[in-house]
């Protein structure tokens, strides 16, 4: 027999009624190059086995050979969604390594930005996980309400995605009167617009139908699996790193961290939901309680990226030397390593970083929250239907970017 | 003279239902756009008013792919099934009194026969393919067609019942000219179970699980490209037409309106029947996906029993007038 | 409750195992024997509720210099929400050749995918492990990226990628172009 005429017919052991399907990378529904190995019975998934990797691009073995403050533009690529929030949770981490300190204005912008990528990234969610269980058309509004964000940053940095707006002692630009003028416009309508989706969502009787009791997460559960942020308080679990360790400037604002009960994945849709409400009015906050001053520490580096007021500095080498020379001139000839956590749209960002006293982490670990809520994807998307899992999908709010850094 | 008569009719036909097929995919496109604050097609022509012909143009021209390891006679029959069965339903729809192409004595089974074999072509494109997306669209599409296929028929029962006969003319006939006298008042159970299981068995939002694109790809589609993938819209366009036309002849008076049109008798027809297709849309636009459990759960244990009662009503009703 | 307070008792009760407890920017971290780890972490979850795994990840040490560093470093970062402290275990492992350690599995299901990552990335065993096998790099991957002694430049290419090339040499015959003209290709 010929090798051509021989069929490969696999071997039946047991399980010959299941059917494997692999799900992914393309796929319309698994928010960018996700994997999932599924073995199905029927429409129920028997045995499911996320494969990520597809985006690795060694950010981690990368940081090692840049500087600090070149490392900064590779935070922006890990969760696209909210480029803003990582550029924080980097900085305050180098920051409270090199002990640099920040402006209050600065803490105060930095706040301001990072609650507008939480929104701009849960309205991305609230769009995808409606189009996911099926619902179009909160796609289309929540992105309406998006795209003024994205025009708002763009005025801010000059980019829409990938901001690297923070630099080490502060941030690159000042706002301006037509920048906050916009931002007070957006926050006076935006409750309305909440309304709007939870019309259209909240009370449809489908939508409830998909959503409630659909993969239920306990606290214990939840912090078995590692799940933070809204992920976990879904399930009622009160940790929010803004108000466990606060950072930037959320000491001096007032807001509510909304909880859950029941755990499952409305409970993580109500939870969400209520976050973009606290974030409207931390941005008000922000908007109200903005102190004058300068946008960058008064002993932060003289580096990294061209400010306008400030001096040119060319890219490379002299950002370089700069940071290598603020370490020999502060004193700060210090070996040693931190774990900076901040709360970014997904969950906890952590930076775990070891100074070696030279320009460059010897090793900078980031701890991202996609990562660990796909792991929990193997547990979560035992049992369920081939439905479902796409809604769990689109409930743990994953960004692959992050996940494979 | 008489077969070149009817040919001549048949060839109008075809040609009205395609163009209307053609402008109610740009009519969805537009209604969920305006829906969904944006402005749809509006590039090729006045409004995007060419868009549909463009498409047209577009899939006739494109390479017809066929997958390397597909069935190869099953995967070419499987869109021609669908199409041919949803048009020739259109044969007994009467448009207006005389305006038909068959008028026989048992329309409304012809009718759903047909739109029983048209889920035919969708199991055979299922399984043709050879592709595991398309497997799963087509047993999908499988289980809801037999499982709304029986709430439907029980749904019309009652209408049966009522007008004693299956003939579409002489049905529309029995419920008279005045608005008041329509099958929906008498029929509301009916009608609610037929519109639920018209949904479903057109494949529309919110079941349309065969196709689910955030879950399969695109179901039973995925691998058809160009012309074949036309037809199978084609065919599903004409299938809501002609579900929306058995939906107006069954329980909404067919051609009669409060007044008469001179010239175009069909004009109340077409109108209801444009009525339907816009509530098609609308829905589309609003709600998500029912889960595959839940779609069972909902056509056996709540449509099935609702017919049935209805059915039960419409006896008492008859027995005692 | 302090961090420090914590860090004594553990020392307290692995007096052998604890080498050193440090402090860097407020940061407690003690450094361990890595025996012991299992049984250390369920102390610090039982008896502190630390019971949140903020992260999990590995070092290697061989340019780093340091009193009690061994070759390989794996970093247990625990996190109480009830008491809003953390503190950090750096377990060393000496042996640079097959380092391995007690997988925290059976402790926190999480653990599963972050001890994967610090198999792949760093070549660190984790003993009892119920599934580990590289996760970020391909399954054929040779070497660990993130140890000091990875080249940033190897000789050869992944073997996936030379397959793929070869694909595409194949496939070029299909190639819009190379139908139409026959000879055109775009190397």
């Amino acid at each position: 027999m010929t090798e051509s005429a021989t069929i490969n017919v696999p071997v039946a052991q047991g399980n010959e009624d299941k059917y494997k399907l692999k799900m992914g990378p393309q796929h319309p529904a698994t928010h960018g190059v996700l994997r999932v190995d599924l073995e199905l019975d029927g429409e129920t998934i028997t045995d499911c086995d996320p494969k990520v990797g597809y985006l690795h691009r060694g950010f981690e073995k990368l940081a090692e050979h840049r500087t600090y403050a070149q490392n900064l533009v590779l935070t922006d690529r890990l969760d696209y969604m909210a480029a803003m929030a990582n550029n924080v949770g980097y900085c305050e981490a180098v920051e409270k390594l090199l002990d640099i300190q920040v402006s209050n204005r600065a803490r105060f912008l930095r706040v301001m930005v990072c609650e507008m990528a939480r929104l701009a990234s849960h309205l991305l969610w609230l769009a995808t996980h409606a189009l996911d269980i099926g619902a179009m058309t909160v796609f289309l509004y929540a992105f309406r309400e998006r795209e003024t964000l994205m025009e708002i940053f763009a005025e801010l940095c000059g980019s829409r995605l990938t901001n690297t707006y923070t630099c080490l002692g502060g941030v690159r630009q000042d706002v301006t009167h037509e920048i906050m003028r916009k931002l007070d416009n957006f926050i006076n309508e935006f409750p309305a617009c909440i309304e709007e989706y939870e019309t259209l969502i909240d009370t449809n009787r489908i939508w409830l139908k998909r959503t409630i009791g659909v993969a239920p997460v306990s606290a214990e559960m939840g912090l078995d699996l590692c799940l933070t942020g809204a992920s976990l308080r879904g399930s009622g679990v009160d940790y929010d790193i803004r108000k466990h360790v606060p950072y930037a400037a959320y000491d001096q604002i007032d807001f509510e961290v909304p909880l859950g009960e029941t755990g499952d994945t409305y409970a993580r849709y109500r939870c969400r939901m209520e976050e973009m409400r606290q974030s409207n009015y931390i941005l008000r906050q922000c908007i109200e309680k903005m102190p004058p001053g300068a946008i960058v520490g008064e002993d932060a580096p003289d580096l990294v990226m061209p400010t306008t007021p400030r001096k040119k500095v060319t890219a490379d080498t002299s950002a370089r030397q700069g940071l290598i020379k603020l370490i020999e001139d502060r004193d700060v000839y210090m070996e040693g390593d931190i774990y900076v956590a901040t709360e970014v749209p997904k969950g906890e960002l952590g930076f775990y970083f070891i100074s070696d006293c030279k320009g460059k982490p010897y090793r900078m670990h980031i701890r991202s929250p996609s990562f660990i809520h796909i792991g929990a994807l193997e547990t979560l998307g035992k049992g369920v239907m081939v439905a479902d899992l796409i809604a769990i999908i689109g409930t743990l709010d994953v960004v692959l970017g992050e996940c494979d850094r | 003279m008489q077969i070149l008569i009817i040919l001549l009719q048949i060839a109008a036909l075809l040609a009205i239902v395609l163009l209307h097929v053609a402008y109610t995919t740009y009519f969805e496109r537009k209604i969920i756009g305006h829906m969904q604050v944006r402005m749809g097609p509006m590039l090729v022509g006045w409004h995007g008013l060419l868009q549909p012909i463009a498409d047209g143009i577009k899939s006739f021209f494109k390479e017809d792919i066929i997958p390397e390891q597909a069935d190869k006679p099953l995967f070419l029959a499987a869109p021609i099934i669908c199409l041919v069965t949803m048009l020739a339903s259109l044969a007994v729809l009467p448009f207006a009194r005389g305006w038909v192409l068959a008028d026989i004595n048992i329309g409304l089974l012809f009718l759903f026969a047909m739109s029983s074999l048209a889920s035919y072509g969708i199991i055979l494109a299922g399984w043709a393919s050879n592709s595991k997306y398309t497997f799963l669209g087509g047993m999908r599409s499988m289980a809801q067609v037999i499982s709304y296929e029986i709430p439907m028929g029980l749904s019309l029962v009652g209408v049966m019942m009522l007008s004693g006969s299956l003939n579409l003319t002489e049905i529309v006939t029995a419920q008279g000219t005045s608005i008041f006298s329509i099958y929906l008042f008498p029929q509301i159970i009916g009608f609610f179970v037929f519109f639920i299981a018209m949904l479903a068995e057109t494949n529309r939002v919110p079941f349309d699980l065969p196709e689910a694109e955030t879950e399969l790809v695109s179901g039973y589609l995925t691998e058809y490209s160009g012309m074949r993938y036309a037809m199978f819209f084609m065919a599903e366009y004409i299938g809501m037409m002609v579900m929306a036309s058995i939906g107006t002849v069954c329980f909404l008076g067919g051609w009669n309106g409060p007044f008469e049109i001179p010239f175009f008798p069909p004009f109340w027809f077409i109108l209801k029947v444009y009525g339907f297709l816009f509530l098609f849309i609308w829905i589309r636009a609003t709600l998500p996906r029912y889960r595959y459990d839940q779609l069972m759960e909902l056509g056996w244990k709540l449509l099935i029993p609702l017919a049935l009662l209805n059915i039960f009503l419409t006896g008492l009703f008859k027995v005692f007038t | 409750m302090e961090s420090i307070l914590i860090a004594e008792d553990l020392r307290n009760n692995f007096p052998n195992a604890i080498f050193e407890t440090q402090i860097h920017r407020g940061q407690f971290s003690s450094i361990v024997a890595p025996e012991p780890i299992v049984e250390m972490c369920r102390f610090l979850k039982e008896d502190y509720k630390m019971n949140h795994l903020n992260c999990l990840t590995g070092v290697d040490n061989l340019s780093r210099k340091g009193k009690h560093f061994e070759r390989f470093e794996v970093i247990y970062q625990l996190y109480s929400i009830e008491y809003r402290v953390g503190l950090r275990l750096k377990a060393q492992i000496k042996d640079s050749e097959d380092p391995s350690i007690d997988s925290i599995t059976s402790l926190w299901t999480g653990a599963d995918w972050l001890e994967r990552e610090t198999f792949d990335l760093l070549g660190i065993t984790f003993n009892e492990h119920p599934n580990l096998k590289r996760i970020l790099t391909p399954e054929d991957w040779e070497g660990h990226p993130l140890q000091k002694t990875y080249k940033l430049k190897g000789n050869t290419e992944w073997n996936g990628f030379t397959k793929l090339k070869e694909k595409v040499k194949q496939l070029k015959q299909f190639d819009f172009y190379s139908a139409q003209e026959g000879t055109h290709s775009n190397d």
